[in-house]
Formats: structure tokens, sequence, C-alpha cells
């Protein structure tokens, strides 16, 4: 069977620097696999690359064994890709149902009822009518959400999904990203800093380290990995104090 | 060949002024921020007081002093306009403060005049730089070899400043990032007092040393200030370098192509900058992220429809105004029939602006298009009026089409920058292909015909076409493709990761924009029963902006009571006053302190308090 996603040689300089150096990875449809890793590990040039931003050195991007290297951002939404962003990336001038509304496509009637389907699955319902603008940083969040759902995607790509929010509102939101995940069989690749996030929710995990992957398993062998307890123990963080 | 050395020695002599000029105001834009207008004229009253003082002062060291006090004064003067008038609205939206700067631009210009009166003065000659040496038998005046040193070593002055003092570096570093050296504890004000004054003082000394070089009057200011906006432009804003190569460059190209291409010597210059930007959209030597967040309008609150009560006052409010011919005279007529056809103008600009995201200090390119291809139509091809109407506007449609391929491609200030050049490129072509359009002399007899010769017909004619396209314009704001638009100027990223090709959608609110104002230019041209350069000059294009920046950019249809208000006021100032300028300026400086919103703006307040 062919991967959702499969991901060979990946690299990505800047000036000097090697911020991604031959990342390869897979996902199936319906996992969760989380990318994690120390600031200025380059998980976000590893999101930039597979969501079309930032154009790779080296290296294949495969949806559903098509190749979307270097696809601009725009036709790789097209084959099903959603995505968050780490800094909010809204429309802020517009309410969040028009919002939501802007990013689908099709027959007017169709995308209200659309739109007041996703506002109610992210937990939104509420705000419709508020200017996406004035939100707080969480419920920008939700919205991401709901905007990279927008096209019924096949592979959700987020970035820190769960950043600023309270702790029962991430686990409710990483619940209802599993259950899209399971229900639907979409393919599901996010960073998170939070590791109670991550234990708790991703089927696999990846660790990235100074652009290099130097593990990958389920979450039990990750904790337990040494080169990764030396990363993170470096940066003074345990996995007993964080997750 | 002996010949071509001297001309190239001409170039770089005028370079020096130049480059003085725009490293002013690369250096202002660079830590405020601001595209100071007013910057050509403090380089005319430079020219003026190194005038007045050197007429007073004898001897050499009266000469000398004379230039470097002129330069001195005007940097004072420079530092008072931040004081008083720019402090005040910094926290206005961006192109706030170059309408701030325009108005004093305009008073400068009547000021001039009430001082120093109308008539070109003409300097003394430099003290020990009078006559010329010969090079390779050819004159050279001595005063330029002394500009072609001075030019090089202001440019290491300047490199001096910027490296090795503490002030310097805080300079360089709020080029880089201002919030961030605001949030350094750095006493902000003093920053940007200084930087005023230094970046005015050397577009008056910029003035001053031209004194020798040509007569001193009351329209050097429109010249230079093209000239160095340019300059700024392809050097890249905010490098002192970068404005230095790009004066020589434009200079060399002036001297130059007046030699090989004297007919398309204007065009060459701006050719050139647009391919400069095509190829470095950040200018020769500039940076990209200082630029980023300089020119980002400021992002409104949700728009709405009109309730339908706000639709009976629009209802109502066109119904009185054609009621208007049962009241009016001719005259006022034809002033109402001017004011409905700048309002579409304006709003083609508003929509460009507001809801595109993209400033333009140009659009009066598309307007002049759009009024050539009307007279050009009746002149050349001799169709009547309504098939003029109809196929005049294509011209401006077809320009807008072209130019705006280039300028979605780049961002901010730089777009704006390419439609200012865009606009002098079309200008110069109107000016100098004197066969087609007639150049200074413009095409005349293009009157309107049947119903509309009267002047209640072609108001209500004017009236109809305008309101049209007004309603048509807003209908498009509240569109799907309005939505696109606005998401695409939101967030550039977001609209890509939901489809939306951003480029495109750009490009054709570009060419609505200027179809618009090509239809408004069409009208014009039957209005005036005329058709000159002018309808495509920046005065024009900063008229529009005026407009749409005194209704409130953030609003969908403030530009229409910023054009109502402003057309009427330039009107009345024009039949009441010799210094209209100066009043118009006044009125401008003084509404963009009171109403920092605009007055659209104003009114969603009222409309919508919090």
């Amino acid at each position: 069977m062919t991967a959702l996603l499969d991901v060979r040689g990946l690299s990505k300089s800047f000036g000097g620097v090697e911020a991604v150096r031959d990342v390869s990875f897979a996902l199936a449809a319906g996992e969760l696999l989380a990318l994690i890793g120390p600031n200025g590990a380059g998980k976000s040039t590893c999101f930039g690359m597979l969501g079309g931003q930032v154009r790779p050195d080296a290296g294949r991007v495969r949806l559903a064994g098509a190749d979307i290297t270097g696809l601009k951002p725009r036709r790789i939404w097209a084959r099903g890709v959603g995505r968050t962003f780490q800094t909010a990336e809204t429309f802020a001038s517009m309410t969040v149902a028009e919002n939501v509304e802007t990013a689908l496509h099709g027959r007017t009637a169709a995308r209200s009822a659309e739109t007041r389907r996703l506002l109610g699955l992210v937990g939104l319902a509420a705000a419709a009518g508020r200017p996406a603008g004035t939100l707080s940083y969480g419920d920008v969040k939700r919205l991401e959400l709901a905007l990279a759902l927008s096209n019924t995607p096949r592979l959700l790509l987020m970035d820190e999904p769960t950043a600023g929010m309270a702790a029962a509102e991430r686990t409710a939101l990483m619940q209802l990203v599993a259950g899209l995940a399971r229900e639907r069989q979409v393919g599901v690749l996010f960073t998170e800093h939070d590791m109670d996030v991550v234990f708790a929710h991703a089927d696999r995990i990846l660790v990235l380290d100074r652009g290099l992957l130097i593990a990958e398993g389920p979450p039990e062998a990750i904790r337990a990995d040494p080169q990764v307890r030396a990363v993170y123990l470096g940066e003074g963080l345990t996995f007993s104090e964080a997750g | 060949m002996d010949f071509l050395v001297v001309q190239f020695l001409t170039g770089l002599a005028s370079a020096c002024s130049l480059f003085l000029v725009a490293s002013g105001l690369s250096l202002i834009f660079g830590v405020t921020r601001i595209v100071n207008f007013a910057h050509g004229a403090f380089y005319m009253v430079g020219a003026y007081v190194a005038y007045v003082l050197t007429e007073r002062w004898s001897g050499a060291l009266g000469y000398w002093g004379g230039l470097l006090c002129a330069a001195l004064v005007v940097g004072a003067a420079g530092a008072a306009m931040e004081m008083a008038l720019l402090r005040r609205i910094y926290r206005a939206p961006d192109l706030f403060q170059l309408l701030a700067t325009f108005g004093v631009t305009l008073m400068v210009e009547d000021l001039v005049v009430l001082l120093f009166g109308p008539e070109d003065l003409l300097g003394a000659r430099a003290p020990g730089f009078k006559g010329a040496v010969e090079i390779l038998g050819q004159q050279v005046p001595r005063y330029d070899l002394f500009l072609i040193g001075l030019a090089p070593l202001v440019l290491a002055g300047l490199h001096l400043v910027l490296r090795r003092t503490r002030w310097g570096i805080l300079v360089r570093a709020a080029t880089q990032d201002r919030e961030m050296v605001a949030a350094l504890g750095v006493n902000q004000r003093w920053l940007f007092t200084s930087v005023f004054a230094l970046g005015t003082a050397l577009a008056g000394l910029g003035g001053a040393l031209q004194l020798p070089r040509e007569a001193v009057n009351h329209s050097m200011d429109m010249t230079i200030i093209v000239e160095a906006f340019v300059v700024v432009v392809i050097g890249g804003l905010g490098s002192i370098t970068g404005a230095f190569l790009a004066a020589v460059l434009v200079c060399e190209l002036n001297a130059f192509g007046i030699l090989v291409l004297p007919e398309v010597s204007l065009v060459l210059v701006f050719a050139v900058m647009a391919g400069v930007l095509i190829l470095r959209p950040h200018g020769l030597l500039g940076g990209a992220p200082a630029e980023a967040r300089a020119m980002r309008l400021a992002i409104p609150p949700p728009w709405k429809p009109f309730t339908s009560a706000e639709r009976l006052w629009v209802v109502g409010g066109l119904a009185l105004a054609a009621a208007l011919p049962l009241v009016a005279g001719a005259y006022a007529l034809t002033v109402a029939a001017e004011v409905a056809i700048f309002a579409l103008f304006a709003a083609s600009l508003s929509f460009l602006m507001g809801p595109g995201g993209m400033p333009s200090f140009g659009h009066a390119a598309f307007f002049g298009l759009g009024a050539y291809g009307a007279a050009l139509a009746v002149s050349g091809a001799g169709l009547p009026m309504a098939a003029a109407l109809l196929v005049g506007p294509l011209l401006g449609l077809a320009g807008a089409v072209l130019f705006g391929w280039f300028c979605v491609r780049l961002s901010g200030v730089y777009s704006a920058m390419l439609t200012l050049a865009f606009a002098q490129i079309a200008w110069a072509v109107a000016f100098q292909w004197v066969g087609l359009t007639g150049g200074d002399n413009g095409l005349l007899g293009i009157w309107p015909e049947g119903f509309a010769r009267t002047p209640h017909g072609f108001y209500w004619l004017a009236l109809a076409i305008c309101a049209t396209g007004i309603v048509l314009l807003r209908i498009l704001v509240f569109s799907r493709f309005g939505y696109r638009l606005r998401a695409a100027r939101d967030s550039a990223a977001r609209a890509e990761t939901v489809g939306i090709d951003r480029m495109r959608v750009q490009w054709a609110a570009f060419a609505v924009a200027g179809l618009f104002a090509a239809i408004a230019g069409a009208l014009f041209a039957f209005l005036k029963g005329s058709v000159f350069p002018d309808t495509l000059g920046i005065p024009l294009s900063v008229d529009a902006l005026a407009m749409v920046l005194l209704g409130g950019v953030e609003t969908v249809s403030g530009a229409i009571l910023g054009a109502i208000a402003y057309k009427l006021l330039a009107v009345w100032l024009i039949s009441e006053t010799d210094q209209s300028k100066l009043v118009l300026g006044a009125v401008i400086v003084l509404l963009v302190v009171v109403f920092p919103q605009g007055l659209g703006g104003q009114i969603t307040r009222w409309r919508r308090p919090t």
C-alpha cells in the first residue's frame, strides 16, 4: 500500500545553515504523526516544504503516490492538503464566518451551510459574527483549523495547533482532530511544544534535531530513546517533568 | 568620443544634488517609514534661501557660508515640520503622513511665490569655481568638477556617521527594525526629529548647490521629487550607497538618453526603474524585511453592506443630485459634473487601495489613458461620443492590465512607486509623441453631442455613468471576488493555502480599478472638450490619493465624500483666492490632524459606536 504522504531525502539550507538535512518519513491515512524537536530544529522549514511555502533544495514529497515537490501552495491545497500556521494567518478584516466562507468553494447556499458545520465542529459557532482580528489566541487557532478543513483535506498539516490554549482546550481540540483522522482517514502531521499533547495523542513521533531526523517510533519508544532524552535534557527539560 | 566623456562628466555632476536629496529621503523613510513628499519643497527652499543669503553676504566666505546656512535653515524647518505636524499623526494609517507632507508641499509652492516672486532667479557663480577647464578639447565647467568630487565625500561622510557614531547605529537599527529599537528604550521622538533634520538639511544643501547651475524657480520641487523617488526605489529604500549608485545611473541615463533617443529620454529612466524592480524587487541594495511592515495599510473592521435605511439615504441623495439642474446654473452644473467624475475616479483608486491593499501613486495614468482613448476615438477615428465613451476606457484598461502585471509582483511602497513610474512613462509618451497626441498642445474639440451638449444634459450623463460605476464597484467589494481580494490582502499565505491565486486576484483588481478610472477620464475629456498631458500627471494622482485618504481608506464609500469635499474646495479656492494652493495645503494639513481616520472613518465611528 502506498503511504498517504511519502517524504524522501528532503533538504534545505539558508545561506550556509543546513536547516533540514536528508529527512525521510512516511505517513499513513488516519495516522497522527507528531514532529517534535527543540527550537531551531527545522520543524517549520519542514512544514513549509510540505505546504509549498519553502522550496526544497533536494528531496521528493509524494502525496498518495503523486509528486508534489515544489508545487505552489495553491496547487498543493487543490490536491487535498489543509494547513494551519504557527502565527495567525487569518483574514483579519472579516468576521469569523466570512473567513470560512471565503475559503470554501461552491454555491452560496452550500457554503453557508458548510460554514456553520465547520464552525460548530471547531467550537466557534458562537463567535461566527465576530471580527477575526479581535479573537483570542486560542480562538484564532480554532479558526485556523476550520480554514484548514475547508477543502475536506486528506492530509492536515498543523504547525503548533494548540499554542495559547488552556490544558482542557488542548485536549478537546486534539480529540477533535484525532476523531477526524479515525473517521475520515485523514492523515495528520503536527508540530507541538507541549509534550503532554504529543504523548497523549500522537500515534507515532518524529524527532528532529539540528535539521536531522534522530528518532522515529511510537510514543513509548521515543520516551525511552536515550538520544532523544539527551537532546531534551540538554534543554533542561525531562519527559517526567514535561509529560 | 571626447564629447561622450564630457557628457559623462555632466551626468556625474548632476548626480550630486540628486544624490543629496535622495539620500535624505531614503534616511527619513528608513527610520520613520514616512514617504516625505515635501522633500522636493525642502530642496527648493534650500535653493531660494541660498540665493537670498549669497546675494546679501559678499566674498567667498559669504558665498559658501550662505550655501551651508541654507542647508541648516532647511534642516531646522524640517525638524520643525516633524515636531509640529508629523508627531501628531504617527499613529494614523501610513499614507496619511504622505498626505500631510503633500499639503506642506502645496503650501510651500505658493509661499515661495509670495515671498520671492514668480520670476526665475539667477544666482551668482561660485567663487573659486568660475569658468571652465579644458578636458579632451572640450569645455567642462569647474563647478561641475567640484560637484563630482563632493558627492563621494558626502557619501563617505554619511557612512562614517552611520557606522561610527551611536546616533548612526541607532539610525541603522531603526531602519532594520523600528519596533525593536523602541523596545530597547531609545528615545524615538528625538531620533525621528534628528533624522528629519539631517534628511531635510541634505535636501536643502542639494538645492543650494544647484544655485550656480540653474535658475531658482517655483516648480523645482516636482521635478526633483519624482527623480528622487526613482533614485530611492532603484537604489533600495534606506540604502545610502544604493541612492548614490542610482543617482549616477539616473543622471547618466538622462545625459546620454538625450543624445541617443531625445524623443523617449523621459521614458528611458522609468523603463530602467521598472526593469530594476522586476529583477531586484527591493532595489539594487535594499533589503526586504524593513519594507515588509512599511506600507501595510490599517486593516479595517469588517465591512457591512448598507442597511435598507442607509440605502434610502443614498437613493435620496442621488435624487437630490439629479434634481440639481432645476436650481443650478450652467457653471454650477459643470462643476457638479466634474465632482461626479472625480468621485468615480477616487472610488476606483479606493477599490485598489482598500480591498485591494495596493496603494498607487500614479492612478492618473488610467484616468489620462481613458481621456486620451476617448479623445483619439473622436479626433483620430471620427467616432461619435457614445462610441468614444465605450472605446476610450479600453485604452485605460489595457494600460492597467499591462502595468498591473508588474505591480502585483512587488509589494507595498515599491509597488506604489512603480505605479508612479508607469504614470510618468504614460505622461512622457503623451508629452513627447506630438504626432499622435499633439504633445503639450493637447487634443482639442472633443465636445459632447446631442442631448449632452447642454450643461444639464452632460451633467445627467456624467451623474448616471459615475453613479452606476460607483454602485458597481461597491457591489464588487461585497461580491465573492471582493472577499477573495480582501483575503489576499489580509493574509497572502492563508489565501494561497485556501486556493486563492493572490497575484491573479490582485491583477484583476488592478484592471477593474484602471477601467473605472478610465471611464472617469473619458467623461473628463468631453467635459473639458480637450485632453492635455496633465490628465496623466502626478498632481492629479496625488489629488486622487488625497480624496481617498481624506475620505478614509478603511471605508468602502468614504472616497466619494472625500472627492466631493476636496473637489468642491479646490474649485472654490481657485475662484476665490490667488493663493489656492496655500489654502488647500493648509486645509489638507488641518484635516489630517483633526481626522486622522479620514472623513469616512469618522462617519463609520458614528455609524457603529464602540
